[in-house]
């Protein structure tokens, strides 16, 4: 069927005027619609009376649509898990699109479908919004930007200096799950074990940490860098070494293959649904099992310890006994040649 | 996974360490070719595990590493041009030339494209019939094939805007040229596991014949390397100098025929200068003359710079073995992976990089 000109983002879809209005009440607004939103004020307004975490950042993935997710679950889940990681339960989001001129209606429709679903399966509502249209080369295809606000329970005090020698180090599940397969749909890579994205909202994980243990003092989401740069990340701010153990990390079959095939070290591949907890070690057992029992937790491990050796670092314990420091990433991750 | 776990078994690896342990006698000297072997032995912490007679010593097996900064001022001048698409691994990008890298050229709007393959490549070519994609082929005898392949690909499809910027290198010329210098006293050598898939065994059998040192052919995993060290220290021990070959599944004494003859069809070997070494004779691949409407060297007007390296980094030295990353004042300070000075801290396979990512504690 041959594409119409109404079949895509116009620059007048940003003007401001009729067609702006038609395509927010006609594409966005039936995804989206909540009783705070539907009053279309310029700004939300709610009621909060407690201790509140806020959070924002931006989307910029290539292609948008990838296994296991797209621009739009990955902007609602990135940001609830930031709130996430304070012990916050998210409430309200904001949501901000820049869209390139010539951008597919179909496609934006799907985004934010798929910003609706995972929102509504994370307990969050979008309460404000902005849409803008730039020319054709400005932006490459879509952009988004949201932030979070959330409700920190009472009693709850995380944050990434809490860190304190003996913790435990908890990973939530496998490690490089979402960097693989983007870049496996990016670089159009087929392999016989398909990778998805692990991209997921982990909201109501923590809440059932939280449950479990009153002794959570760290919570981070390894996102870009990965699960060795939010580690250093830890034992920078915590002012504490860092003990890991190569055989404990779990990392999927297909994730080591490709690894394994363009020189990359999982331990540096992005995830989008993963936390690292570090917590007391009497309460590390009650904290697996709770994890275990959710759906985005099943095959969380503990892979370390907290240290008061080798201040600031990351040690690796490799598997034939040798130990090494596992350092940040350090500039973008290339493919070598053989 | 299946072929990779077998190759990592802890309780395997621990028992060869103390083997190794208990056969080794005097103080000796290795050398790994390959930057792979150096990655892998960094990686899995093996230099920390071998007994202190042993020393490791990383050789020139990296081939960004090798590439000289003329040659990426080559790749610098063809990115400017208008009209060419550059087609590179990605290791490539980030290494200096004398004033830019591709990646500076990329940021200043030239088309450069990281690529996994020369399919990759080719493909681009196809799309762009009104550009002129010039491909960055840089690597050993691992990667020349597919390369040369690329180019009869060309050839027969009537690809004309698709070109090669040759800076291939082979690996028994340079070897031979270290082990002549007599510059490093080795007692063994860990030599190419994937360059040996294509050359065969045969082309390393002259260091124990003419050399009188121990050569092991080996692969990437750390039983692989163990294994080898375990053979060269009980050849060293036991005075025999010949070539073993303890990678068998993947290396056979003829190598890989057909990617050999491909390569033999679209390239003559020619002298080539490796940094650090110098100008080695018949160590690198020119384009033959019936394949040279594809050779960029001879179709675009790529002027000489005035080559400038960096005063403080000792890359060279490195790359013979003659000095190692801990020897260089800049390693650590002012070179890092995020700011590299030299290509070998920019190659995933580079000596300084295995070092520094990989380092043991008491290393940085």
């Amino acid at each position: 069927m041959e594409e119409k000109m109404s079949d895509k983002v116009l620059l007048a879809h940003g003007s401001g005027g009729r067609l702006s209005h038609d395509l927010i009440a006609g594409h966005l607004m039936p995804h989206l619609k909540n009783p705070i939103l539907n009053r279309m004020d310029d700004s939300a307004t709610f009621g909060l009376n407690c201790r509140v975490a806020f959070t924002t950042d931006s989307y910029v993935i290539k292609p948008v649509f990838f296994p296991g997710g797209d621009i739009g679950r990955l902007a609602v889940c990135g940001t609830i898990n930031d709130l996430a990681t304070s012990g916050a339960e998210a409430k309200y989001l904001s949501l901000a699109l820049i869209i390139e001129e010539g951008f597919p209606i179909g496609d934006l429709e799907r985004i934010v479908s798929s910003i609706s679903t995972t929102a509504a399966e994370a307990g969050v509502v979008v309460v404000t919004g902005d849409t803008k249209v730039v020319d054709h080369g400005s932006a490459d295809g879509i952009f988004i930007n949201t932030s979070g606000i959330g409700v920190i329970p009472e009693g709850v005090d995380i944050s990434g200096s809490g860190a304190k020698e003996g913790d435990r180090i908890i990973v939530t599940g496998t490690i490089g799950d979402h960097g693989i397969a983007v870049m496996a749909q990016r670089e159009g890579l087929k392999f016989s074990v398909p990778v998805e994205s692990d991209c997921a909202p982990l909201n109501c994980l923590v809440s059932d940490i939280l449950g479990v243990s009153a002794n959570i003092h760290s919570l981070r989401d390894p996102t870009r860098g990965g699960l060795a740069t939010t580690l250093n990340e830890l034992a920078s701010q915590s002012g504490v070494g860092i003990q890991i153990y190569e055989d404990r990390i779990p990392v999927k079959d297909g994730v080591r293959g490709m690894c394994e095939i363009l020189g990359f070290d999982p331990l540096y591949v992005a995830n989008e649904g993963k936390m690292v907890i570090i917590a007391a070690p009497g309460d590390a057992d009650n904290i697996l099992d709770a994890l275990h029992k959710n759906k985005y937790g099943k095959d969380a491990t503990v892979i370390g310890e907290v240290t008061s050796k080798h201040k600031g670092r990351v040690v690796l314990k490799t598997a034939l006994g040798a130990s090494r420091i596992l350092d940040m990433l350090t500039g973008d991750l290339l493919p070598r040649i053989c | 996974m299946k072929y990779i776990d077998e190759y990592r078994d802890t309780d395997l690896g621990k028992a060869l360490i103390k083997r190794i342990s208990s056969i080794s006698k005097r103080p000796i000297k290795l050398m790994e070719f390959c930057g792979g072997h150096t990655v892998s032995i960094m990686k899995h912490g093996i230099r920390q595990l071998l007994p202190p007679t042993i020393r490791m010593l990383s050789g020139p097996g990296c081939p960004v590493c090798v590439t000289p900064v003329a040659d990426i001022d080559k790749a610098v001048a063809l990115a400017r041009m208008p009209g060419i698409i550059i087609a590179t691994f990605g290791d490539m990008v980030r290494v200096p030339g004398s004033g830019s890298t591709l990646q500076k050229e990329k940021a200043d709007g030239a088309d450069v494209r990281i690529v996994y393959s020369t399919q990759d490549a080719i493909e681009i070519a196809r799309q762009n019939p009104l550009k002129s994609v010039v491909f960055i082929g840089v690597g050993f005898e691992t990667t020349a094939p597919t390369v040369a392949a690329s180019v009869l690909e060309a050839a027969n499809e009537g690809l004309c805007n698709y070109y090669i910027l040759s800076l291939h290198k082979l690996t028994p010329p340079v070897m031979k040229a270290l082990l002549t210098s007599r510059e490093i006293e080795l007692d063994g050598i860990i030599c190419p596991g994937h360059v040996s898939a294509i050359t065969g065994s045969k082309p390393y059998e002259f260091i124990g014949a003419e050399h009188n040192i121990s050569a092991v052919i080996s692969g990437f995993e750390p039983l692989d390397i163990l294994l080898a060290v375990e053979m060269l220290v009980k050849q060293i021990e036991e005075g025999r100098h010949v070539l073993e070959n303890a990678y068998p599944r993947v290396v056979r004494y003829e190598g890989n025929r057909q990617a050999i003859d491909i390569m033999n069809e679209v390239f003559d070997a020619a002298d080539s200068t490796w940094r650090g070494i110098g100008i080695v004779p018949d160590s690198g691949l020119r384009l033959k003359d019936k394949y040279s409407a594809f050779d960029s060297e001879k179709i675009f007007d790529i002027e000489p710079t005035d080559v400038k390296e960096h005063s403080g980094c000792i890359c060279g030295d490195i790359l013979r073995g003659v000095k190692g990353p801990h020897d260089c004042k800049l390693f650590g300070s002012v070179c890092d992976p995020g700011h590299p000075v030299g290509p070998c801290m920019v190659s995933a396979e580079g000596t300084c990089s295995a070092y520094y990512l990989y380092g043991g504690e008491d290393e940085r």
